[in-house]
């Protein structure tokens, strides 16, 4: 084996230790899910209130909400192909494909932004009705985890860089790994509750 | 502190406590209802206290007992230290409570459909309406059969049922009149029903229960419940009023005030009450509070 | 020009002689508590053992003694409203309602988020970890957050009174009203920024409690063995991982609507404040238990020690506490039946609230049955747990009650709707935690609380609280709404003003508490708790010395049963020293977690005045706390073989000199052989 592995190996009360981590993880997503779930509830209770302002119909684009998606699934794909490479022991794959996948987060960003920027600037900002307040927190809020991912990234590269690949920074990007295809999944939702009913 | 002394005390405590809530609940609103609504919540109030009565009086019983007889210097009372499970006391402890509560959800169901605030109290008979409209901090009241709008006092005939539809033109108010019924809620942009009817003549405080700001404990009204002759009396009066209810006066009297005088308004601005809700509900949101409502066979088609 | 905000010198409280005395007294309380800290010289020791520690068994304690301070002013608040509607008949009192409105608000919110709450955690945090046989808590630094974050909200709420006004929207803050439009200062947000910001510490603190519990446990403890008041945690940190998000939401967007001019709760624009509501409440009632199976958790405890028997039921127990934590989910509606909801709704919630009576019934029987047979000592926190046992059956009595849609529309918002949650949250979850706190007082500090003291405190609380809460049943029948500035029904003022009599003994019942204490610190050389288990302790946590060792367990323990120590302590098998101890590895202290709260409180104070500069340099320092503690690998320090050695040794020396039981000399003592430690 590599020597990367083989700094990787772990004492039994380390991976206790991982262990706990990962389900207290596991809890802290559930938990958000909730949020995200009471925000989707919103959103549906005020779909209708445009109070007499521009509808979803009018607002969102399909080629836009269509560009988004492939770009966070392409970068839950390459955040995929990362942790191979991080099972491996590969640490420049590993630099390659997290910052792959920071560049196709920050495209999803820079799409919401310009989506966001453009209704605002259309007079259809989230203060027009209850409607559009519960879109911009809904799509916002996952816009500010995917954000906080992208953060959290860097932050992971950085660690790779200086520390390698050890116990502690892998099992740190295995726990990115999860909140980025949390945040995927969530997506996924937000495609099918908000862009595709509101065009079709 | 002597446990003998704070036994007496609490006993004291306990008494004056009693004999206070004695001496003057009797006449309180809901113990002594003038309407239909309020006797039946209150007999079922009396039912589920008598009922729950088969759990709590063990309770109180066993407690008083045990702490007596297995007090720790008792030492003639059996000890069993291992005892911690015992199956026939393991179904009481269950079962009893369910049973109760199998009682008991069977008539909250009963009741609850039976005392919905939408139905109509007497279906064959049709009711007076009244539009209540709450304002920071007051009740206007609208009577749109007779083109007729008081602030702060509502009159009603005795033995008809009154129907009133209520939305509220500030923040969220409650309306009630605790010796003819229950309350519901007051919100900008819906609209909210309650049926009551008094089969005894009176005056009845009424108010906005709901905390809505500085002017919230001055906000009340009496319920002149009449006769059928003193109340077209009453009508008459309010009909001699000058003053119509335009909507220059509408907005002027919506600004927030307290302790408004009881004003007459004859002549009421047209469809004044649907024009408050859509004022909010720029026609997006459903004007009753829950869709649900609509199977509601008691509530007419609007 | 706008570098504070809407912050000017306006905003201090010099427009009303009682708000700043009440400003005058927060800033000399803060003032004394430093000035003693310098008088003792003791700030390395408050900085560098207390704030920076993540011990859980510290964090404990730091919890509770936020939970008393704020005891304390929740309860100055709630004599001020008893006083005021005790005289406030046909006038207007010594209130104006714009104050009036603020004390009710700070009540309700200083007892629910940070009275109730802290002291939970506190508990939870010093006992559960040594009852499961763990050496601390999953994540202690996490811990340490999540202390450091309720503190916030705290203090944020304290400050309230010194700078700007706080909330007069209740402690639920229902829109339309706690809108920007109604409510244009700064008090709801003061309120908002509270909530947000220690509820993202529950959040946190229920995480932490829930992998500690599934993870951490000491081998052979299955979960079927463990201690009632860890499966009350277990069901409590389920609650809270869950309910938590729905307070976040309400709240944010609430705050969103009043920052940033969104319509989610607004009367115009398509907002929708039933939706708040029925967030605020999805949240709310989990919320009441998860204030109230913790203390259902220290009954189990208290009871089965001082009835010198085995729990009875355990399973039920189990089992109910389970049904209640599922039940509580389904319930909320009940604090809205009058919103104009159908009947088949109202049936259904009315129905789904009822049940939970079933499982809460069984619990309140069980606890009868294991004192049935027993042999009795009625030590203050058994005191506690009896004037529960008999006191909280009323309040669930007039909870069924409420439950009844039909007698719901006459009792909603009225003086009965207060009684039964008073009656539920101060016999059933105030009184718990007292028991806890006098029951686990010793494990914490290595002496007993003073028991006349304690039983004094006991009898002030429930004859004050009979008297002070039965006539608000009475005024609920008289029709009296909730939150009346003032009056002019005349039958209402006899009750209110017995009900103000009934505030006062309660405050000499908080008296009693503050002298038990100083009493008890005074005397402590005559009480102190030698063998590590004052009262002939069931449960593990009486195995570790009191105070207990940083690790807790030189050698994490077997579990054989449910009553481990107990059934340990007759099989001797615990009280044997291992031949060699192994190193122990303990996590460092670190400022991080203070650091994090002390930017998330004034984040929240720079968000509530709108002074956005500062609001994104906190968000940047705790960024930057984060990435440095995420990018430390070398978090623990090992404490080696032989230190561990020397404390154990220290440990039983003293057992040795200590008597074989502590509760031997007790007139009620039933008997309990102690094995001799082997030396």
């Amino acid at each position: 084996m590599t020597a990367a592995a083989d700094t990787m190996t772990v004492t039994p009360q380390d991976a206790q230790k991982y262990e706990e981590k990962e389900f207290g993880f596991w809890l802290y997503l559930m938990s958000d899910a909730i949020i995200f779930a009471c925000l989707f509830a919103t959103y549906l209770v005020m779909v209708g209130n445009a109070a007499g302002g521009p509808t979803g119909k009018e607002l969102f684009s399909l080629e836009r909400a269509a560009a988004e998606t492939a770009l966070l699934l392409f970068s839950s794909t390459t955040f995929g192909v990362a942790a191979v490479a991080l099972s491996q022991g590969d640490r420049s794959k590993v630099l390659l494909w997290l910052a792959v996948t920071f560049a196709l987060g920050a495209g999803f960003i820079f799409l919401e932004f310009g989506e966001f920027a453009g209704m605002i600037a259309e007079g259809a900002g989230p203060d027009r009705s209850g409607f559009l307040s519960a879109f911009f927190t809904l799509v916002g809020t996952h816009g500010l985890h995917v954000s906080v991912g992208l953060l959290w990234i860097l932050v992971m590269i950085g660690q790779v860089l200086f520390k390698g690949l050890t116990a502690p920074v892998a099992s740190r990007v295995m726990r990115l790994g999860l909140f980025w295809h949390f945040l995927d999944i969530i997506w996924v939702v937000i495609f099918s509750v908000v862009y595709l009913p509101g065009l079709l | 502190m002597r446990p003998a002394l704070a036994y007496r005390s609490l006993a004291l405590a306990l008494g004056a406590a009693l004999l206070c809530a004695g001496c003057s609940v009797i006449d309180g609103p809901v113990l002594d209802p003038k309407g239909p609504i309020t006797l039946a919540e209150r007999d079922l109030l009396f039912q589920a206290i008598g009922i729950m009565m088969i759990v709590i009086i063990p309770v109180f019983v066993m407690a008083a007992l045990f702490m007596w007889r297995y007090r720790g210097t008792n030492k003639s009372a059996r000890y069993t230290p291992n005892l911690a499970y015992y199956w026939p006391a393991e179904v009481l402890v269950w079962g009893v409570p369910a049973a109760i509560i199998v009682w008991l959800g069977l008539h909250l169901w009963h009741d609850t459909y039976k005392y919905d605030p939408y139905n109509q109290i007497d279906p064959s008979v049709k009711p007076l309406e009244v539009q209540a409209i709450a304002q920071d901090w007051k009740w206007l009241f609208v009577y749109p059969e007779h083109d007729v709008a008081v602030v702060n006092e509502l009159a009603i005939p005795v033995d008809t049922p009154v129907s009133i539809t209520i939305t509220s033109d500030t923040v969220m108010n409650s309306l009630i009149i605790p010796a003819l019924g229950g309350q519901i809620y007051a919100m900008a942009g819906m609209q909210t029903r309650l049926n009551l009817l008094a089969d005894k003549p009176g005056t009845f405080w009424g108010r906005n229960v709901q905390y809505s700001g500085t002017g919230f404990a001055n906000q009340q009204f009496q319920t002149l419940a009449t006769s059928k002759e003193d109340f077209d009396a009453w009508m008459e009066k309010a009909k001699q009023s000058s003053q119509p209810l335009d909507a220059a006066t509408y907005e002027k009297l919506a600004k927030p005030s307290e302790k408004v005088p009881v004003t007459y308004y004859s002549g009421v601005e047209p469809g004044l009450f649907d024009k408050i809700i859509a004022k909010y509900s720029h026609g997006d949101v459903d004007r009753e509070p829950h869709a649900a409502h609509a199977d509601s066979a008691a509530e007419p088609a609007e | 020009m706008d570098f504070f905000g809407r912050l000017t010198i306006d905003s201090l409280p010099f427009y009303s002689a009682i708000a700043a005395s009440g400003a005058g007294v927060t800033v000399l309380g803060a003032l004394s508590v430093m000035a003693v800290i310098t008088y003792f010289g003791a700030w390395r020791l408050v900085l560098f053992d207390w704030v920076s520690s993540i011990d859980h068994k510290k964090i404990g304690i730091m919890y509770v003694m936020v939970a008393l301070v704020m005891l304390m002013r929740g309860f100055i608040d709630a004599a001020m409203m008893r006083s005021q509607q005790a005289i406030a008949y046909n006038n207007e009192g010594y209130l104006p309602p714009d104050h009036f409105d603020q004390i009710f608000s700070s009540h309700g919110t200083i007892m629910i988020f940070f009275m109730a709450m802290p002291f939970l955690s506190g508990l939870i945090n010093l006992i559960m970890p040594q009852q499961i046989g763990s050496r601390d808590v999953a994540f202690p630094f996490m811990n340490s957050i999540s202390l450091w974050l309720t503190t916030a909200g705290a203090g944020l709420v304290l400050i309230s009174l010194v700078i700007g006004k706080f909330s007069t929207a209740g402690w639920t803050g229902y829109p339309p009203y706690s809108g920007s439009q109604f409510t244009p200062g700064v008090g709801v947000d003061y309120w908002l920024w509270a909530v947000l910001i220690s509820g993202i510490g529950s959040t946190m603190s229920g995480i932490n409690f829930l992998v500690t519990i599934v993870k951490c446990r000491a081998p052979g403890m299955t979960m079927f063995r463990l201690p009632l008041f860890t499966w009350t945690v277990f069901v409590t940190s389920i609650l809270m991982i869950f309910a938590f998000p729905a307070l976040t939401v309400a709240c944010g967007a609430l705050m969103l609507d009043r920052t940033l001019g969104f319509h989610f709760f607004t009367n115009e624009a398509g907002g929708n404040m039933m939706n708040y509501i029925n967030l605020f409440w999805l949240w709310g009632h989990p919320e009441v238990y998860i204030l109230i199976l913790p203390a259902f958790g220290v009954f189990s405890e208290v009871v089965a020690v001082f009835s010198q028997k085995r729990l009875f039921g355990y399973i039920s127990l189990v089992l109910a506490t389970m049904a209640i934590g599922i039940l509580s989910f389904t319930v909320w509606l009940h604090h809205f039946f009058t919103m104009g909801s159908s009947a088949r709704v109202n049936s259904f919630f009315g129905t789904m609230t009822t049940i939970i009576a079933v499982p809460t019934g069984v619990k309140v029987f069980d606890w009868l049955l294991t004192m049935y047979r027993g042999r009795i000592i009625f030590k203050p926190p058994m005191l506690y747990t009896l004037g529960f046992l008999v006191t909280f059956v009323i309040g669930g009595l007039s909870g069924v009650l409420l439950a009844l849609p039909p007698i719901d529309y006459l009792m909603h918002n009225t003086t009965f709707l207060i009684a039964h949650f008073h009656n539920m949250i101060i016999p059933g979850v105030l009184f718990g935690y007292l028991a806890g706190y006098m029951f686990w007082f010793p494990k914490a500090f290595g002496f007993k609380l003073n028991e006349w003291w304690g039983a004094a405190s006991f009898w002030c609380w429930i004859i004050g609280f009979y008297l002070a809460f039965m006539p608000l049943y009475v005024l609920g029948l008289l029709g009296m709404p909730r939150r009346m500035e003032h009056y002019e029904i005349a039958a209402w003022q006899p009750h209110l003003i017995v009900a103000a009599i009934g505030a006062f003994i309660i405050f000499l019942g908080i008296v009693c508490l503050g002298v038990q204490l100083a009493v008890s610190i005074r005397d402590r050389n005559k009480a102190l708790d030698l063998t590590g288990d004052p009262w002939n302790g069931r449960s593990l946590e009486w195995a570790t010395s009191s105070p207990a060792a940083p690790y807790n367990f030189a050698v994490v323990p077997q579990v054989q049963s449910i009553d481990a120590w107990w059934d340990m302590r007759r099989a001797a098998s615990l009280m044997s020293r291992p031949a060699e101890y192994e190193d122990i590895s303990i996590p460092k202290n670190t400022f991080i977690g203070a650091v994090i709260g002390g930017a998330g409180f004034v984040f929240g104070f720079a968000m509530v005045w709108y002074i956005w500069w500062l609001a994104i340099l906190c968000l940047a320092v705790i960024f930057v706390a984060i990435v440095i503690r995420a990018s430390d690998d070398d978090t623990d320090y090992v404490m080696p073989a032989s230190e561990v050695k020397k404390i154990e040794d220290a440990r039983f020396a003293q057992l040795a000199k200590a008597p074989k039981n502590e509760m031997a000399d007790d007139p009620g003592f039933a008997g309990q052989p102690m094995p001799e430690p082997s030396t």
